[in-house]
Formats: structure tokens, sequence, C-alpha cells
């Protein structure tokens, strides 16, 4: 499972989750929802670097964001090792 | 190693439906503590949501329990009724400042003195949503909105009303607390803060009540970003956080 992934169809692009990740992932994408929203999107290289830490999805006020399983990683252990 | 569970789940109280409600609107995040506080106390079952006039006029859509639809500001008296009628229910409103503080001043101060069994959940973000903006007696002094365009006036209009310091120096209280929504923290303690409130209808203790400081990009004409950030800028030095009334600790101590 994605660490991250989004229903863009809730999604309403307010951007609120792209102030709150601590990683600085979440950015604008270019595509429009069907309601005509620009939504967010992490980049594929990127989505290792999230922990999982659900700030994005606790302050998402549309429930647009699906999150995995948290990964507990060793420390100096490669990213790439997470389950796809 | 791998944890097979999601960090996170939306409650199954919570209808998986789109919210109507324009971007950045935090109702949708203040419907899911609701929503997530019933399901934790396990009382979704027998709770009966009173809705009331506002943006939020439609949350029977969206929460998955009983509603009464009340007349506008009036949802603490259509609450009242309905817990004495069910004393064994839960019973909770849902409204925003234009409905709580304004036309239902008179029903939320006299049943936070009767002291009912009842969860109050107050949505304040200063404005009058539905209805395009208009002022509220919760607008901050100096806020531009469609009736005082030039900004909220101290001589003409009077300051924004403090209904959590109102409720919690009423005798019937027993929780009174104001909260946010603006960052990880907050809504982590807003969440602390309706659970408790549930907690003393719970324990038959006396009103909860919970005001939760909320944004409305669309009336404030922000960006949702810009609103949020005016919480802790604008709002939160008026308005501000903390518990203003625990019976329940007040108990531990003595």
């Amino acid at each position: 499972m994605r660490a991250i992934a989004f229903r863009e169809d809730r999604c309403k692009g307010c951007l609120l989750c792209m102030t709150v990740c601590p990683k600085q992932i979440i950015i604008v994408s270019n595509r429009f929802n069907k309601a005509g929203y620009k939504v967010v999107e992490v980049l594929e290289k990127n989505v290792d670097k999230c922990t999982s830490c659900a700030a994005c999805a606790l302050v998402c006020p549309d429930n647009a964001i699906i999150l995995g399983p948290r990964k507990r990683r060793k420390k100096g252990e490669v990213a790439d090792a997470r389950e796809a | 190693m791998t944890q097979n569970k999601a960090v996170y789940s939306l409650p199954s109280v919570l209808a998986d439906v789109p919210m109507h409600y324009c971007p950045g609107c935090q109702h949708g995040l203040a419907h899911r503590l609701v929503a997530e506080c019933l399901e934790e106390l396990g009382v979704a079952e027998k709770a009966i949501c009173i809705g009331s006039i506002g943006c939020s006029v439609f949350i029977y859509n969206y929460l998955l329990v009983d509603t009464v639809e009340a007349p506008h500001g009036r949802a603490p008296a259509v609450a009242t009724g309905v817990k004495r009628a069910r004393p064994d229910n839960v019973v909770f409103t849902y409204q925003g400042d234009g409905d709580l503080a304004s036309i239902g001043l008179a029903e939320i101060l006299h049943c936070a003195n009767r002291g009912e069994r009842v969860t109050i959940v107050f949505v304040n973000n200063t404005v009058y949503g539905m209805t395009g903006g208009q002022m509220a007696p919760t607008t901050l002094l100096g806020q531009r909105t469609t009736t005082c365009p030039e900004g909220r006036c101290k001589e003409h209009e009077g300051q924004a009303i403090k209904m959590c310091e109102i409720v919690a120096g009423l005798g019937g209280t027993a929780y009174a607390a104001r909260v946010a929504l603006d960052t990880v923290k907050n809504v982590k303690q807003a969440k602390k803060a309706v659970h408790k409130a549930f907690e003393v209808q719970l324990e038959k203790k006396g009103l909860g009540f919970v005001e939760i400081l909320s944004t409305c990009p669309t009336n404030w004409k922000m960006t949702p970003v810009q609103a949020n950030k005016r919480i802790s800028e604008e709002m939160i030095p008026y308005f501000p956080l903390g518990v203003f009334k625990d019976v329940t600790s007040a108990e531990d101590k003595g």
C-alpha cells in the first residue's frame, strides 16, 4: 500500500495539508478534478519520504487523504525498502 | 517491520460522501471530531443530534445519527425537550455563531443555566456564513463584512461576544472550553474538549459546551491558508483558548 494517497474526487485544493506536512512533500498538481478544483499530489519519488505522521489527514476538512501503514525504520535504513 | 494497520481511519459514524462546504471550511473537520468522539465513547447508537440553521444545516447528511432540525437558534430548547423525553439518549447540538450567539442567545443561556444534560458544539467563524457574510455578534472589531463594510465599529456595534466566558459563568454548566482548528496541536486539543463535553453529559454533571474557532475563507475573502493564519493572528488574541469551567477537575482537587 502506498504511504499516502489522495481521493482526488474529494480534494478541494484548500492546501491546508501542504502547510502542515513536516516533510514538505505535498505539492499542487496540474490536474483538475470533476468539481473543478486543482488537487494536490505527492510525487512518486517523494512517497518514501512520507512517515505517515497523519498531520495532513488530521487537518483535511474533506477527508481526502488515505494513509498507508506506518513503517518503522531503523536508523540509517534506506527509505525505498517500503512495501509496494 | 511493518504494522499492517492503517494509521488513520475515518469513524463509521461519519458518512463517506463529499461535503458541500467551501474549500478550506473547517466544518468538515469539526464534524469528524464529533463523529470520532461519539464512536470512541460508544454512544453513536443512542446519539440524537440537534441540527441548527446555517452552513451546518445539512449535518444530517454527514453524521449517521438520528437528527432533529431545530428552528433558527432554538437548538438548545429542542435539545432540552429531547433530553427530558429520552433521558437515556445522548443529545448534542451543533450550532454556528450566527445561530447560537445572536438569535439563539436566550435559548443557550437558559439551557446552560438550567444545567440540562446536553452537549453544545459551537462553531465560531465570526461571520454569518450561509447567508453571505453579514456581521455576526462574534465579528471582531475592524472586521469588514457585507453589513459593516467599513469594519465593525465599537461605538455603533459593540465588541464581539465571548460566548464561552458567558456560558462558563452560569450555574448549570459543567464544562466550557474554547478550542481552535488551525494547527495539528490545536485540533488534538479540540478533540479532547469535545470528548470531555460528551463525558460530562454521560456522567449527568450538567451542560457541556465547546466553542470551536474555525475559518470561513469565502466570506473573509481570503485563501484557506490565509484564513487559517487569521485564527492564530487575530482570533486567538481576542478569544483566548482554554478550559473556562470544569466541575470534574474541581471535584478532583477538593
